[in-house]
């Protein structure tokens, strides 16, 4: 935050022009080190791969991360606030499963407005209920949301048992593959209109500028009058619904759901966001970092396919990346 | 007052310290310091903050490296590479911020680093007989197996200094050590202080309560910007020679002039009393431009009685009506909505958000008057925080990050952030704690400010002086119990210190 204002006051020059970029700098506040490297990756792969610029593969990096961007939202709103949400990944099996057992003609029926509506709800009621534990039972976020990965998940198996539900219809499929306007599948739009939605929220909202409060400390922000409880009950909660929504984009991705799915995904969301720059102990991250941090983690991923780098190569390479990124960004804060 | 150097060249077994410099980059924090301590002696070191009295002692107890300048210590000459090298020759350093391992032992805490072991375990029935023998010493019976965390912040002091005795410490520097004291911890740590004199221990003491440097030095020693500006061969010199020569001007009037209260009732509190019993049936009335202090030994119950009636804690029983209304307290958002707005005891953990910039920092709590509709736009921002920022005069711009700012110019800020709405109480918790002495009179003006826009003013503080400067009349708390309401005029010293005592 402060870097860019820095930055944009001694700009400093009149007209519109200066106003916009100072308004778009204050989007990717603090991002400047991510976004750095964002770019010389994909500068590097183009040099090094003839296909990594081209329409159809930058596009199919887009496909590749809206389940991860969707839950980086969520994620960045219960980092902000000095929170973490481990059970993320859970969470979107469940609402997967959720979705699928009430909309497939096998089990309930219902249809998928229904089923999606339900999964919603689960997956708001699980963030919900995560939040209560931190915010009534005074659970540290890390216990309450480890509590909260391991019953989702529990849930999620029970629903059929632990067999997957496959076969949704042709609509819904094509949300994640019919690119309209030539380029934008519906799912990678919801993705977009989201981060729009949230980065204006956190940006300009009064409620968005609280969790910052919250974060940077929450019993000023109490004093101040902020109802920090109920808005980080809030925030449990409208991380769980972007997580339950990350499982239905991945059921029309892949036309089934299994309740083994979204393992590991929290410790990629959590990647994302802290790559972007958000600090764990809260009150400092954006939704352009976040963005950055999910592109960084999707460009490096389909980089290191197109040069046939072995998936546990790709592992080492991105836990070396998670390490530099934070690294670089402690230094620098010590260096001001 | 003397400058002349016949405090050097006799050589002593005490600390000798001869021009030492230190430099932060361009800034200069310490220039050419000299001054001694003799065996059995205990010199006070004053200065504002960032005067360099710190530096200085971070010097000598081994934490920080001088860039020039020499040290003899028991006619030796004396760098210690690290506090480790220091405790070994005997220098010990008590921070104000104590540096205890609070879910360990009493024992465990004075022999960390260095516990007794005995056929390759830990002797634990050695160091809980030692630990207790130096406790003793110092007049304290505390169990050695109790947990650190259990004890009063007076008992872990006491903890600190039995671990130094046990290092065989010779040089004791004690920073601001009665800070967090009332005034019988205080009289039992100069007890202690003067028994280890009397044994041959020296002493650095670094303190703000000025009242006390007459009573426990011998020698004071006053810096101002690096430099030691004064040095005085007795400790019983007026209090205002010595402020005048910390802040490098004369200090004509600390206090501002009180205002005659309105007659409108703002404030009524009626048998307050706490779930914990922190405090019990407290009742008082504060008018429209009023200022009504209130004193109190540590742990009276000051603290949380104020906090309650901002809503901050829970009350068991009792009303606080605001202009003649009943105020539901049910959090500090309701108390604030009433018009009842604190100014808190911990600035740095209560009062701003560190990592934001001093609009951010005015406009938590005021998004309703920032943010209309909800919508927070930079230049609102900007724009209530410049008229906050003149208003009180804070020395910073609204994009200014809020910790670069001084204790006096971001307690101004903390009360910017309540000015505009405007309260009709406004109570203020230590406001004056950790701020320079010449800073303080701008705080006070401020304070004098409030009551006479004609808000009801409640000021809590430690500092005696402080409240009784500034109030009309002074509620005087002991244990949670009030124990009277005293009006200006017979407000003075051992009135207040009587009923506080009783």
């Amino acid at each position: 935050m402060a870097v860019s204002n820095g930055a944009s006051e001694l700009k400093a020059g009149p007209g519109a022009q200066a106003a916009a970029g100072a308004k778009l700098s204050a989007l990717f506040a603090g991002t400047m080190g991510p976004l750095i490297g964002l770019v010389l990756l994909c500068l590097a792969l183009s040099l090094t791969t003839d296909t990594f610029l081209t329409v159809r593969n930058i596009l199919n990096v887009l496909d590749q991360v809206t389940v991860l961007g969707i839950m980086a939202i969520g994620m960045t709103l219960v980092i902000l606030i000095g929170g973490i949400d481990l059970s993320v990944g859970s969470v979107l099996a469940l609402a997967a499963m959720v979705m699928g057992f009430v909309a497939h003609p096998d089990y309930l029926n219902l249809g998928m407005p229904a089923g999606i509506v339900t999964a919603l709800v689960v997956a708001g009621l699980c963030g919900l209920v995560s939040g209560l534990l931190v915010t009534v039972t005074k659970l540290p976020p890390f216990i309450a949301t480890l509590a909260m990965m391991s019953v989702a998940r529990g849930l999620a198996n029970m629903i059929t048992d632990g067999s997957q539900i496959i076969g949704f219809p042709d609509w819904f499929t094509s949300l994640s593959i019919i690119r309209h306007f030539g380029f934008l599948s519906v799912t990678v739009g919801l993705m977009i209109v989201l981060a729009i939605i949230f980065a204006i929220f956190l940006n300009y909202r009064a409620t968005g500028r609280s969790l910052y409060a919250i974060g940077g400390s929450a019993e000023v922000a109490r004093l101040s009058g902020i109802p920090v409880n109920s808005l980080t009950n809030w925030v449990y909660a409208v991380c769980g619904v972007l997580a339950g929504l990350a499982g239905i984009v991945l059921a029309a991705r892949l036309d089934s759901v299994q309740p083994s799915s979204g393992f590991g995904y929290e410790l990629d969301t959590i990647a994302a966001v802290v790559i972007g720059g958000a600090s764990l102990s809260g009150g400092v991250g954006s939704i352009g970092g976040t963005a950055i941090g999910v592109l960084i983690i999707g460009v490096l991923r389909n980089g290191l396919n197109l040069l046939g780098v072995s998936p546990f190569i790709q592992q080492v390479v991105i836990g070396v990346v998670i390490a530099l990124a934070v690294a670089t960004d402690t230094w620098r804060r010590r260096a001001q | 007052m003397s400058l002349d150097p016949s405090h050097t060249q006799t050589p002593h077994l005490g600390l000798s310290v001869s021009g030492l410099c230190k430099s932060y980059g361009p800034v200069q924090v310490l220039a050419d310091a000299s001054f001694e301590v003799r065996p059995g002696e205990v010199v006070a070191l004053l200065g504002e903050n960032g005067a360099g009295k710190s530096t200085v002692s971070n010097i000598i107890a081994g934490s920080t490296k001088s860039d020039a300048g020499s040290i003899t210590w028991r006619a030796k000459p004396y760098s210690p590479a690290s506090p480790a090298a220091a405790i070994d020759a005997g220098v010990g350093m008590i921070h104000q911020e104590l540096k205890l391992l609070p879910d360990l032992s009493v024992a465990e805490n004075v022999y960390v680093g260095r516990l007794l072991m005995r056929g390759g375990r830990i002797d634990r029935a050695a160091m809980n007989a030692q630990a207790s023998a130096q406790l003793k010493r110092l007049g304290l019976e505390v169990s050695p197996e109790r947990k650190v965390r259990t004890l009063r912040i007076a008992a872990q002091q006491q903890v600190e200094i039995a671990k130094a005795l046990t290092l065989n410490a010779e040089l004791l520097i004690f920073d601001e050590p009665t800070a967090a004291l009332g005034s019988e911890e205080t009289e039992l740590l100069f007890k202690q202080i003067r028994k280890l004199k009397a044994e041959g221990m020296s002493f650095i003491y670094i303190s703000h309560r000025l009242d006390e440097i007459a009573e426990i030095a011998d020698r004071v020693v006053v810096m101002r910007d690096g430099r030691i500006v004064a040095r005085h061969e007795r400790a019983d010199i007026p209090v205002r020679t010595v402020v005048e020569q910390m802040v490098g001007r004369s200090v004509e009037r600390m206090f501002p002039p009180l205002s005659e209260p309105g007659s409108k009732m703002l404030l009524e509190v009626e048998n307050l009393s706490s779930p914990e019993r922190s405090f019990q049936n407290v009742s008082f009335s504060v008018r429209a431009g009023e200022i009504l202090g209130i004193a109190g030994l540590i742990g009276a119950g000051r603290t949380e009685l104020v906090r309650a009636i901002a809503g901050a804690d829970p009350i068991s029983s009792g009303s606080v009506r605001v202009a003649g209304k009943p105020v539901h307290l049910n959090g500090p958002a309701a108390a604030i909505k009433a018009g009842v707005v604190l100014v808190p005891e911990d600035r740095k953990a209560q009062g701003v958000v560190l990592d934001q910039t001093i609009g951010e920092n005015l406009a938590i709590g005021n998004f309703d008057h920032v943010a209309p509709n909800g919508w927070v736009f930079p230049k609102a921002v900007q724009k209530f925080a410049e008229a906050g920022i003149s208003r009180l005069g804070v020395k910073g711009r609204p994009n200014q990050a809020i910790s670069k700012l001084s204790g006096g110019n971001q307690q101004k800020v903390i009360i910017a952030k309540w000015i505009s709405r405007p309260p009709k109480v406004f109570i203020l918790d230590e406001p004056t704690r950790g701020i320079d002495v010449g800073a303080r009179a701008a705080i006070y003006d401020v304070i004098a400010d409030l009551a006479r826009s004609g808000m009801a003013v409640v000021v809590v503080s430690s500092d005696l002086e402080e409240v009784l400067g500034l109030s009309h009349r002074v509620l005087v708390l002991s244990r949670g119990r009030q124990r009277g309401i005293l009006d200006r005029s017979e407000a003075s010293n051992v009135a207040v210190m009587e009923l506080a005592t009783s």
